[in-house]
């Protein structure tokens, strides 16, 4: 099946095909119907120890995996620390490795700097998912998000994607901007030019300054997260001048289409991204998104590391573990 | 004892012979004939015979860092990679920037099988702020000073220093050369690869070439007001080059190096965000290394310098921008650069031993022309062996070379310094 995740690990949605991330939101039906159930629990990873190793903080992102763990029936635990601490005395592969002696059969890896979950997949034999590395990947985030616009609007081909704000600062921008070019999707990135990477070169997207003028073309409205130190980087003058050229208003709400979803990968700077009013529109869909993202996180973690292994990789022989 | 090296084709900046080399016990050349004998006789059958390699740009990390590198083991790589001089950087610990520190690394490096040339750092501590005792340093015949690993920062303490060296070039007898590492910091703060389509990819924070190519066009414009001689150290990027290239055709007495990562990498290597790759200034783009290649061909860039930068595995394996950046070098150089540098083998030999010579100030024994009555710093290079970089068999302490598993051409054979076979055979002999 997936290339991406044939090596057994989860890095990055660079890589992998159409129809392979297509095959993890067909399975992600299953998980989701499993959600709805009132004993949302199966055993399909009992015995099997999955550890979050978040050198960053990040509540929701490592509650949707602890919960979509628990629904599989796999045990947790938690490693939490600043990566600075880190940076002397114990390396990063000192870390990991005291992690994985623990007994854990999957780590999954928050990291504020990019390929740090590329660089623990090289040193370890538990599988690897990337639950956010930096400014570089977050598949999971991506696969919620392909899999939140399936369930809305059906097919990505051909759909309109505005993608809003901080696209440079954004592991989640880089991640969806690979899946829904890949899943055929049409995306355009909306952002003042400081917030825009250096390079554009090989990414397959417009790219506008003028949000207004996108708005009646655009299918799917999703805006990131603006992190206030970049007014201190001097990227913005302020948050007043963003919220005034790229803040989705009622007024910007309207130009959409009316059959448009807004998302946002949260948490929402209310006021700024988005204003409390249009967070409250039916056509935002970030709390589908919120619980979609345990589903493709069941989906992800049967295939790495329950029966759904099969599918990836063909059963290894007896009593050669 | 007398060595003699037989059978090899001699080439250096007087040109090309077929000849034996006759080496006396008192570390000079005696004779350069056909069919000389001595007490010992090295093989240089279908091997070239060179003067030795001078590198001006090496770290090995002593006193401070000894876990990755001591000056024994990195002047033993040098030996292997066919260099008969090291040119040592400042930022050890403490820092040298003093006469004790020159003192214990010369001491360090007396019995070193390269000749072990510090320099001194500009500013104390390498900070940026004041101005390091050049004078006390120029009478201990130290003739580089340099911040390397950082650039000068303050453009008014630049000038200062500038106009400084000046003052002190007869103290030297020769002129005082300021060496920078160019790099704003204002504009590379937060980058640590080059800033680009893949640092774009890969969201890792990137440097722009601008921020190397300010300081460069700064410090020609402060050489113009103060007449200081400089030299810029690992040019990287297509616009420095240029920058160096009209300084030059315009007069002013600049030189400059270029590392063999700069003109054989590329930052698409930084996609495994494998930070051996994390190198500072960091590798760029094909056509800055086409532009470093050019310069080399051109005369523009003097000198191929490694920035032999050993760190150890444990530093390494930290997420790419924690890293601390820097490359091994000093056994891989003549390979990558008969590899990748695009010149020809003459030339190489010019850019790797007598012109980096001429630089650091040490050509009236290295670098110079094999003849009679000349010190014996010497390597035989056998241009056609072919052989497989591993870290791991490096006689450095560390193994971060980017070279790892790849197959190059050329191998040093024998390397003589001070008249002592110090590598024979491929094996350092001690």
């Amino acid at each position: 099946m997936s290339n991406a995740l044939v090596d057994g690990n989860l890095l990055g949605i660079e890589g992998m095909t159409a129809t392979e991330i297509e095959e993890i939101l067909d399975l992600t039906d299953i998980f989701a119907e499993i959600s709805q159930r009132p004993i949302p629990k199966v055993p399909a990873l009992r015995g099997q120890t999955i550890a979050t190793l978040f050198f960053e903080n990040s509540t929701r992102t490592r509650l949707s995996f602890d919960t979509a763990a628990r629904r599989l029936s796999a045990d947790t635990m938690t490693f939490g620390a600043g990566s600075s601490s880190l940076s002397k005395g114990e390396s990063l592969r000192d870390t990991v490795e005291v992690i994985e002696a623990y007994g854990a059969d999957a780590l999954i890896v928050r990291h504020p700097m990019a390929g740090t979950a590329q660089r623990i997949a090289n040193w370890t034999d538990a599988v690897v998912i990337n639950a956010g590395d930096g400014c570089h990947e977050h598949p999971t985030q991506a696969l919620l998000d392909a899999y939140t616009l399936r369930q809305h609007c059906g097919n990505l081909t051909g759909l309109r994607i505005a993608l809003v704000g901080d696209i440079d600062h954004s592991r989640v921008a880089r991640s969806n901007v690979l899946a829904f070019t890949a899943l055929g999707a049409k995306v355009t990135l909306v952002a003042p030019a400081t917030l825009l990477p250096s390079s554009l070169t090989g990414w397959p997207v417009e790219v506008s300054h003028d949000l207004n003028a996108v708005l009646e073309e655009t299918d799917v409205c999703y805006l990131l997260r603006l992190q206030h130190e970049r007014i201190s980087e001097g990227l913005i003058p302020s948050i007043r001048e963003y919220v005034t050229d790229f803040g989705m208003n009622e007024k910007r709400a309207n130009l959409l289409p009316s059959e448009a979803i807004i998302c946002h990968p949260g948490p929402t700077n209310r006021g700024v991204e988005i204003d409390a009013v249009v967070a409250a529109d039916p056509r935002a869909v970030i709390l589908d998104q919120v619980a979609n993202g345990v589903s493709v996180r069941m989906a992800v973690l049967f295939l790495l590391l329950g029966a759904g292994r099969d599918l990836i990789e063909s059963p290894t022989a007896e009593g050669n573990k | 004892m007398s060595t003699v090296i037989h059978g090899g084709t001699i080439i250096d900046a007087s040109g090309q012979q077929q000849a034996d080399v006759l080496i006396g016990d008192d570390g000079r050349i005696e004779a350069v004939a056909q069919n000389l004998s001595g007490d010992h006789h090295l093989d240089a059958s279908g091997c070239i015979v060179s003067p030795g390699f001078v590198d001006l740009h090496s770290h090995l990390r002593e006193p401070g860092q000894e876990v990755a590198e001591t000056i024994e083991t990195g002047a033993r790589g040098g030996a292997l990679g066919g260099y008969t001089a090291l040119v040592t950087m400042p930022n050890t610990t403490p820092t040298t920037d003093c006469a004790a520190v020159v003192e214990q690394i010369r001491t360090l490096g007396k019995n070193a099988l390269c000749e072990i040339v510090p320099t001194a750092a500009m500013t104390i501590d390498r900070l940026g702020q004041e101005m390091a005792p050049l004078g006390e340093l120029v009478d201990l015949g130290i003739g580089i000073f340099t911040d390397d690993g950082t650039g000068l920062q303050d453009p008014r303490l630049m000038r200062r220093i500038m106009e400084y060296s000046t003052g002190l070039s007869k103290r030297l007898g020769r002129p005082v050369i300021l060496a920078q590492h160019c790099e704003v910091e204002a504009l590379s703060k937060g980058g640590y690869m080059h800033e680009g389509e893949w640092s774009a990819k890969l969201g890792i924070g990137g440097q722009p070439a601008e921020a190397e190519e300010l300081m460069v066009a700064r410090d020609i414009a402060l050489m113009r007001l103060t007449g200081a001689h400089m030299h810029f150290q690992h040019l990287s990027t297509a616009g420095s080059v240029e920058l160096v290239r009209a300084a030059k055709a315009e007069g002013l007495p600049v030189t400059a190096e270029a590392t063999t990562h700069h003109f054989s990498l590329t930052d698409a290597a930084c996609a495994t965000f494998d930070p051996v790759f994390k190198v500072h200034p960091p590798l760029r783009t094909d056509s800055d290394v086409t532009a470093v290649r050019q310069g080399l061909a051109d005369g523009t860039i003097d000198a191929i310098a490694t920035d032999h930068a050993p760190h150890t595995a444990h530093d390494k394996e930290h997420a790419f921008d924690l890293a601390p950046p820097g490359m091994l070098g000093l056994e891989t150089a003549f390979s990558v650069a008969l590899e990748d540098s695009g010149l020809d083998l003459p030339d190489i030999l010019a850019v790797m031993s007598w012109q980096p010579a001429i630089i650091a100030g040490l050509n009236d024994h290295q670098g110079v022309n094999v003849q009679p009555g000349a010190a014996a710093n010497l390597c035989v290079i056998d241009p056609d062996a072919t052989w497989t970089v591993s870290g791991q068999a490096m006689a450095s302490r560390s193994a971060n070379t980017p070279y790892e598993g790849r197959t190059l051409r050329g191998r040093i054979r024998h390397t003589i310094c001070a008249g002592e076979a110090v590598v024979v055979d491929g094996e350092a002999q001690r």
